[in-house]
């Protein structure tokens, strides 16, 4: 009401002189500080929320004292009572469980804008099932175990990756192709894991089906810095990519008219998602759903729904450690593969966000 | 309502209903040369004459009689509603949710069956496929009303992002729940991989009869239901403002044409398990011949949905000698290289 009257009084003959402290002016600075504060106030609790999981999940079972040993420890004290279980179990863990969770976040984020699809993430298209059909048919076919079945993986999720951007090609890679081809490709991957898995022994299809919902296991410190080095290599390109995103948001053509040179936009952003997704995967398998939940969660979260990468990075690592200690410590004489959990994490509040939240049509 | 609808929908000149009717005529030509090759092909051949006296039973070869009285024409007509049943409830989840990636598991159909018939499995011990029916069908109303129920209930009602998001959020968590109990209960992995794969063989003539008895009354009303929501499809497609503003009631045209959606999804999956790819594909096909009227693509997917689920399942069983490959496999692993060639050669429709 009060907006309204003073935007009413602010159309009159401003001069040009007049306009920085216009009431017009002054109401688009309060919405947009009041945005800001918003903003900066999810990423706040998202950080402190990632924080708490994490200390709950190292310090679980009364390892508090440990944990502060190994802190200890590295600041140069400490008697190396948690060098073991926290050092060499727990953290490695707990860093690799929170860089697959903002690689698969951000993936997916940049996925949906790109590809102007909701529906549209790594586990929906080709891509994680390409990484899947890869790792099945070399742990069921090939026999193998390990860290060559990652490897597998990646290859597998690049290929269909360049596959599908390769088939959407032609003078230009529009999303809505793009989109189509994928999830083509990606009933017919799933196809081939249906063969692999109907055709083969049980402990097999077992094995293979505990690696295609995603673990994060028992990773050693190479990993983890391997990985590490990956997600902190690609996170500038992806605020980069970010850059072109905004504008071809706007229609391709309104893109190009704004100097944004489309097709290379596009394929930077395509690139960086693939490549988080495709690492995520190499490392933990195709976590189930992280990718597709995360940024619609951010963007119901923060005002006037942006791209929100950082926030939907932050939700990815959220919902994996929260995953992760849930799918520890629920059967106490079983370790749940975390991919199970993460879908039973991330879609409950997914759902209880849609059922609240007001019909935001322009956020897709 | 048909006065106000009538401005909406674009004059169709006399070339272009030609056309139309005569593209229909060639799929109708295709789905019977299909039917045929059904009930004749297979690790048995047997020449079309035979499968004629069959029917009209006179006495000479009894095996030959016998396989495809007793074995191929249950196949056959199950393959028929199976397929048109998914070829319309693709049609309608597209035309609801305005979302091209939409097909019949998107609101959570195939994720609601699965989970109950796997706990149908793990805690009934239900081993035959003619016990899972009930459950499948269960499973895909709950989960449809959850999700529609959902989308329903924020400020705005289910418009088309909130029911897709909801679905395959619904599908993501009950994933989760189906690879629990999958990984904790060998033998419900061991009998659930062979449903979740689809496939239209497997019952003989007797509990043919039984199942589609059962199932027939939700496909005929789905299928009732899905071409007297046709109309509405066309105003919604053009945004729930102007359906509004033409006089539409947007909530109860979109809640009927669910309904018929999962009346229609449901028995699919209840009859052949989750088979993909069909209704996700079948409008893709047919929108470049008929333009986005979808009185006119759901008359074609009533019959170009069952020609590709036939001719997959005919494939399967050729390529495999002397076994066979289920028809939910073969129809993703061919359909996807003609839906690539299609999509890469069309101007493709936007919806």
């Amino acid at each position: 009401m009060t907006a309204a009257t003073t935007i009413a009084g602010s159309s009159g003959p401003d001069t040009a002189g007049a306009a920085t402290d216009s009431p017009g002016v002054q109401v688009i600075a309060a919405v947009d500080r009041h945005r800001r504060r918003r903003t900066l106030a999810v990423l706040t609790v998202l950080t402190g929320l990632v924080l708490t999981v994490a200390w709950a999940s190292l310090s679980w079972g009364g390892q508090a004292g440990a944990v502060l040993d190994y802190a200890a420890t590295l600041a140069g004290g400490g008697e190396g009572s948690g060098d073991f279980r926290i050092g060499t179990l727990r953290l490695p863990r707990l860093l690799l469980g929170g860089l697959v969770g903002i690689a698969f976040g951000i993936a997916g984020a940049l996925f949906q804008s790109v590809l102007g699809n909701s529906l549209a993430s790594p586990d929906i298209l080709g891509v994680s099932g390409g990484g899947s059909l890869a790792a099945a048919f070399a742990i069921i076919v090939l026999g193998l175990s390990g860290p060559v079945v990652g490897l597998a993986a990646f290859l597998g999720a690049a290929t269909v990756a360049a596959a599908i951007y390769l088939l959407a090609w032609r003078s230009g890679v529009a999303g809505y192709r793009f989109v189509l081809i994928g999830v083509g490709i990606a009933f017919a991957i799933n196809a081939g894991i249906g063969y692999l898995l109907t055709r083969s022994d049980v402990t097999d299809v077992r094995s293979a089906l505990v690696w295609m919902v995603g673990s994060i296991g028992t990773p050693r410190w190479p990993q983890v810095f391997t990985l590490a080095v990956i997600v902190a290599a690609l996170i500038p390109l992806a605020v980069i990519a970010c850059q072109g995103l905004r504008a071809l948001q706007l229609g391709d053509e309104l893109a190009g008219g704004l100097g944004v040179r489309v097709e290379p936009a596009r394929l930077l952003t395509l690139g960086v998602a693939v490549a988080l997704a495709a690492g995520a995967t190499a490392f933990a398998g195709p976590v189930a759903f992280v990718a597709f939940v995360s940024a619609p969660i951010a963007r119901r979260l923060l005002p006037g729904g942006g791209l929100a990468i950082g926030a939907s990075a932050l939700v990815g690592a959220l919902v994996v450690l929260g995953a992760e200690l849930v799918s520890q410590h629920l059967i106490p004489s079983l370790e749940l593969p975390v991919g199970i959990i993460t879908g039973a994490v991330g879609a409950p509040y997914l759902l209880w966000l849609l059922a609240t939240s007001d019909a935001r049509e322009g956020s897709v | 309502m048909t006065q106000t609808l009538r401005p909406a929908i674009a004059p169709v000149t006399a070339h272009r209903l030609r056309a139309r009717l005569m593209w229909l005529l060639v799929c109708v030509i295709a789905l019977a040369a299909v039917v045929a090759a059904s009930l004749a092909l297979g690790a048995r051949d047997i020449p079309l004459a035979r499968v004629f006296e069959a029917f009209t039973g006179t006495a000479t070869g009894e095996t030959d009689h016998l396989v495809v009285l007793e074995q191929r024409l249950p196949r056959t007509l199950v393959g028929i509603l199976v397929g048109a049943a998914l070829g319309l409830a693709g049609t309608l989840m597209q035309g609801i949710t305005r979302n091209p990636l939409a097909d019949p598991g998107l609101l959570g159909v195939n994720a609601g069956a699965s989970l109950f018939v796997v706990l149908a499995i793990a805690t009934l011990g239900v081993t035959s496929p003619a016990g899972y029916i009930w459950f499948a069908f269960a499973g895909a109303a709950a989960a449809t009303v959850v999700v529609y129920g959902v989308a329903a209930v924020g400020r705005g009602g289910a418009t088309p992002v909130k029911l897709a998001l909801a679905g395959m959020a619904l599908t993501a968590g009950v994933t989760s729940v189906l690879t629990l109990v999958l990984l904790t209960d060998t033998t419900a992995m061991s009998t659930y991989r062979f449903w979740a794969v689809g496939s239209l063989a497997g019952r003989g003539a007797a509990g043919t009869a039984d199942t589609l008895g059962a199932v027939a009354p939700f496909l005929a009303v789905g299928a009732v239901l899905a071409f007297a929501c046709s109309r509405w499809l066309n105003v919604l497609s053009m945004g729930d403002e102007l359906a509004h503003g033409l006089g539409v009631h947007v909530p109860r045209a979109r809640a009927l044409s669910m309904l018929a959606a999962v009346l229609l999804a449901g028995s699919a999956t209840a009859l052949a398990g989750p088979i993909a790819f069909v209704g996700l594909v079948v409008p893709h096909l047919i929108r470049p011949l008929t333009g986005p009227d979808y009185r006119w693509i759901l008359a074609y997917a009533l019959v170009l949905g069952p020609t590709l689920l036939l001719a997959a399942d005919v494939v399967g069983r050729l390529i495999a000698q002397p076994g066979e490959l289920e028809a939910g496999l073969v129809v993703a692993l061919l359909g996807a290289p003609v839906m690539i060639a299609i999509v890469r050669k069309a101007k493709v429709a936007g919806l």
